[in-house]
Parts: structure tokens; sequence; C-alpha cells
């Protein structure tokens, strides 16, 4: 339509710009963060009127039916899922994300090509070399993610034999192409080179276990962010810049503050099972003797306390038991008993996942302690219940310098008088060490599903 | 605009980036990943650029492809960072009082 000055068109997308880094701000505080996000949408709403009258743009209402064709396909998928799914939607929305600006890369070095001398500007193809090829990796990086969290496959690691220099291999040939593209600017290399980034995405992310998957989704979202912002200089535009640019650092930020919470390196997270360091552990169920307790013991553990740590993680999670505990805790607080959560920084799938879980059911965010403020108050709690938690309570993290998760910081509940576990089983949990505490005597284990020992527990508690 | 002016901004908005999100605590690490993922979902500003440029009928249709993989990103990232959001209410909004201290 070119209704938009260029002036007008650049102010109006600094104001974009400004609402995407308001929206991160907000997002930092449980109070400001719906707003942010919102503030952010509405930046982006901006942004697509201003490129609709600012760009002398054909076919509009072919691009408007596919605007609504992607939002019919990506607001119910948002709306209706499971908030223990949340994970793989995200990372399914960030490789869709990299996909498109690949994709956009490749158009704009069509017309490049189609415009003459194409290597009159080199410094916009060493950008679109860049967006080609970062920008697929984290597509099928996160196409792998999403079919690891989804379990359509294994979330072990899969190490194929010489997995290891065939992924140095396709780096340094990837590399190579890149260069070569950046050189004489083809289209049939950067096609190549699209190629090459797809399967360099799959065996990245195939090597890495499912408890470092997270870690991995973090990192393809910032990615992602810098392929976006290499998207920018490619066509000239600089909110492009602006907001890939700051996903870009900001996810790194994230990532390392993740990898560190787990206490591991990103490039361990992302290499180890290549370098023959496990994160796959055991899965041996071990015959050493544990104190099995009833429901009803539970309940009365609980109801003469004065204290109650409750130590959630994804098993909670996964048996829907969010909701009980809360119940649990309201009939506890009830009593007159001092009822806190608390929340490990890697609890459930996703750094900031059991937050959400915990949310969902109600549970107000105040109750919710941080590793680092909870830790001390251990001390004085009477009873600690961990519910489907185990690695981010296994003082293994401490003593073992050989097990995968040693260095971790963990929630310090052996320094509480009583341990209570509601487990399945005795397999060891997700990195696949065992748990000296379980064997612990002030520990009692609680064997079953955990939505049906809550409940259970709930009704004897009540009953007291 | 140079690419050095462009280059400017890049660095610029690095620091803006690190700045912005280095103190969150990890109660909001989901939800700002997921936020962050929304904002690079701005990507949609390129496709539509690329589409509405096409000169023929195979660059239109991956211009158009590339669109309903932006428009996804986009719309979804942010619809579902809303809804995990809208959840995260205290028991007393508004009037409680935040004692972890610390910029917000």
């Amino acid at each position: 339509m070119n209704v938009l000055s260029g002036s007008w068109t650049e102010v109006l997308y600094l104001a974009a710009a400004v609402c995407f880094i308001l929206a991160l701000k907000g997002l930092s505080g449980p109070k400001t963060a719906r707003r942010g996000n919102l503030i952010g949408a509405g930046g982006a709403v901006v942004a697509l009127l201003v490129t609709f009258l600012a760009f002398d743009l054909d076919h509009i209402p072919l691009i408007l039916l596919a605007i609504v064709v992607g939002s019919a396909l990506a607001v119910p998928a948002a709306r209706k899922v499971q908030m223990t799914q949340m994970p793989q939607l995200v990372a399914l929305f960030n490789g869709v994300g990299g996909g498109a600006a690949a994709v956009v890369a490749i158009l704009e070095l069509a017309a490049i090509g189609a415009g003459g001398d194409a290597t009159s500007d080199r410094g916009n193809l060493a950008a679109v070399a860049f967006t080609v090829l970062v920008g697929s990796i984290s597509f099928s990086g996160s196409c792998v993610t999403f079919a690891k969290l989804q379990e359509l496959m294994t979330t072990r690691p899969v190490v194929i034999p010489g997995a290891a220099p065939l992924l140095v291999g396709g780096l340094v040939f990837s590399v190579g192409i890149a260069v070569w593209l950046f050189a004489v600017g083809q289209l049939w290399l950067g096609l190549l080179l699209l190629v090459l980034g797809l399967a360099v995405g799959v065996m990245v992310v195939l090597p890495v276990g499912g408890a470092d998957v997270p870690i991995v989704i973090s990192l393809l979202n910032a990615f992602t962010g810098l392929t976006v912002a290499a998207g920018g200089f490619v066509l000239h535009n600089t909110l492009l810049l602006v907001a890939g640019t700051l996903v870009g650092a900001s996810g790194t930020i994230l990532t390392r503050e993740m990898a560190s919470a787990m206490g591991r390196s990103v490039g361990g997270v992302m290499f180890g099972a290549l370098r023959g360091g496990s994160t796959a552990g055991s899965t041996a169920i071990s015959d050493r003797p544990v104190k099995s307790v009833t429901p009803d013991d539970v309940a009365i553990l609980l109801g003469y306390a004065r204290k109650v740590i409750v130590v959630p993680g994804y098993g909670l999670a996964v048996a829907q038991a969010q909701h009980t505990i809360r119940e649990l805790a309201e009939q506890l607080e009830a009593k007159g008993i001092e009822v806190a959560y608390g929340i490990h920084p890697v609890a459930g799938r996703m750094p900031g996942h059991m937050n959400v879980l915990l949310a969902e059911a109600n549970v107000p965010y105040e109750a919710l302690k941080e590793m680092d403020e909870i830790n001390p108050e251990f001390k004085t709690a009477d009873v600690v219940l961990v519910v489907g938690a185990n690695d981010v309570v296994n003082p293994a993290a401490k003593t073992t310098p050989s097990a995968p998760i040693y260095g971790m910081p963990i929630l310090e509940v052996a320094d509480a008088q009583q341990v209570i576990f509601l487990k399945r089983s005795m397999r060891p949990g997700f990195a696949g060490i065992e748990n000296e505490l379980l064997y612990d005597p002030k520990t009692s284990l609680l064997f079953g599903d955990a939505k049906d020992s809550l409940t259970k527990v709930l009704g004897a508690v009540k009953a007291l | 605009m140079s690419g050095v002016a462009l280059l400017a901004i890049f660095v610029l908005a690095v620091f803006v980036g690190f700045e912005v999100v280095s103190k969150v605590s990890s109660t909001l690490h989901t939800p700002l990943m997921s936020g962050a993922n929304a904002i690079h979902g701005i990507i949609l500003v390129g496709a539509v650029i690329v589409a509405g440029e096409a000169e023929n009928g195979l660059e239109l249709a991956v211009g158009l492809f590339a669109t309903v993989l932006a428009t996804v990103n986009l719309v979804g990232g942010f619809v579902v960072t809303d809804r995990m959001l809208e959840m995260f209410r205290g028991r007393r909004p508004a009037a409680s009082t935040d004692t972890k201290g610390g910029p917000r």
C-alpha cells in the first residue's frame, strides 16, 4: 500500500521494539509478567500493521489468508495444551520460527541473485548464510526435542557409532559451504546449506539425554533469536534485528542460568554423551531394605507436625496430583501447621516448570520458595514431603563425584526431622542414580501413584 | 541503512537483552522462555515482506509457507504465555507486598 513514509515506518518499528524490551522486562517479575506479555503482543500487532502499510506488497489477500491459517493452527494448540506438555509446545513454536527465518533468507538470496551481481553486498550474504544454517539447525533440532519430550522416541541419549566424527565433519562441511555461499552467493549453495543445517540439527540433539532437553530448548530459542536478528540484517529491517538480538541475548543468559542450576555446563549438555560421559545412568532396581509406611502413618506424621515442607517433582505433575497436594496443604494449614513448597529450579521438565504446574492448581506463588530461600528452613521443618521428585534431593550430588548429577545444587531435605517420599517404585530417577536418602532411618516411603497416595493421605488427615 | 549502523544497533541490543533478563527469579523461567520465544515470531514481518515481493508462483508459495510458520510461532507463543501467566495469581493479588526484594 505504501502509505507510510520511510521515517514513520522506522519510528513505529522502534516503538514495537520498545514494546518487546518492555515485554521481556515485565516477564521478569510475577506481578508485571502478564502485562509484559500483552505489551509484547501489542508491539507485534503494530509491527505487522506498519509492514502492510509501509511496503508495496502484492498478494495481500493470500498473505492474510496465510496468517489466518497459521493462527487457526496455533491458537487451539496453545489453548488446549496440558501444562505438563508445555515444554514440547514451546519447542515446536521455536522450531517453526527458526524454519520461517531460514526460508525467508533463502527467498532473499533468490531475490539478490535475480537482481544482478549477488556478491556486491558481502555483509548481506554473510547474514543470509548464517540465517539459513542456524535457522535450519534450530528447526530440525526443535523437532527432535519435541519428539523426545512427547515421547514419540526414546528420552535416553541416542548415540550412533561414529556420531562424534560425523557431527564434527557435518559442522565443518556446513561452515565450509556457508563460507562458499558468502563468496559466490549462488542459490543452490543456500539450498544445500539448508539441508546440511537440518541434518546437523538432528545430530546435535539426538545424543542429549531427556533430563537435559530443557537446556537444549532454551539454547535453540536463543539460536532462533540470533537467526531472526541475522534476518534483520538481510532485509535491512531494524525491528527484526532488535527483536531477534534481544531474544538471542536473553536466551543465552537464561540457558547459562539453567545449566548452572543443574550443575552442568552447556557444552557438557550438548556433547557429554558423545564424549562418553553418560547422562543415561542405570535403571536397576535395588533390593536394599527401606521403611515403607501406610497413608495413615503419613497422615499422623503430617498432622502432628508444626512445619511441613512439600518438595514436588515431575512425578506429581504426571500423576495430575497438583490439586490434591494443594488441598492437603490447605487442610494442614487449617490445623495451624505451617506449609511451604520447596521448588528446585529444574523441578519438572523445564526450569520453572513446577511453578507453572502449581500455579495451575491455584497454589499461591507466595508459598513457593526457591531453593536458596528454602534450604536454611529445612533444619526447622518437622516433616518434608517429597512427591515424585528424586534427583533434586539426592545427596549424591554432593557426596559422589562419579555421579552424573555431581555438583548440582540440591534441596537439603536431609536436614529435616522426618522425610517422607511418595514414589511409584524404587526405580531410580531420571538421572538413574541411587538415592542414599531413601535408606536413611529418618526416611519413610509411601509407594503408589502420587495422586492415589495423596488422596488417601488427605482422607486420613481429615479424619484425624 | 548501512551495515555499520545495523551492527551498532545489534551490539546495543545485545547489552539490552543481557540487562533486561539478568535478574529473573527461577519461578518465571518457563514463561520468560515462552515469551521470548513468541517475540522472535516477529520474523513474520520478514515473511510477509518476502511473500509480498515474490516474483513468481514458486517464490510466493514458499513465502506463504514461511508466513504460516511464523504466524504459528508468533500467535501461538503469545497465547500460550498468556495462558501460563494467567495462572500466576497470588492468594492476595495486588495487595500482597513482595518480600523477596530486588528489582522486579
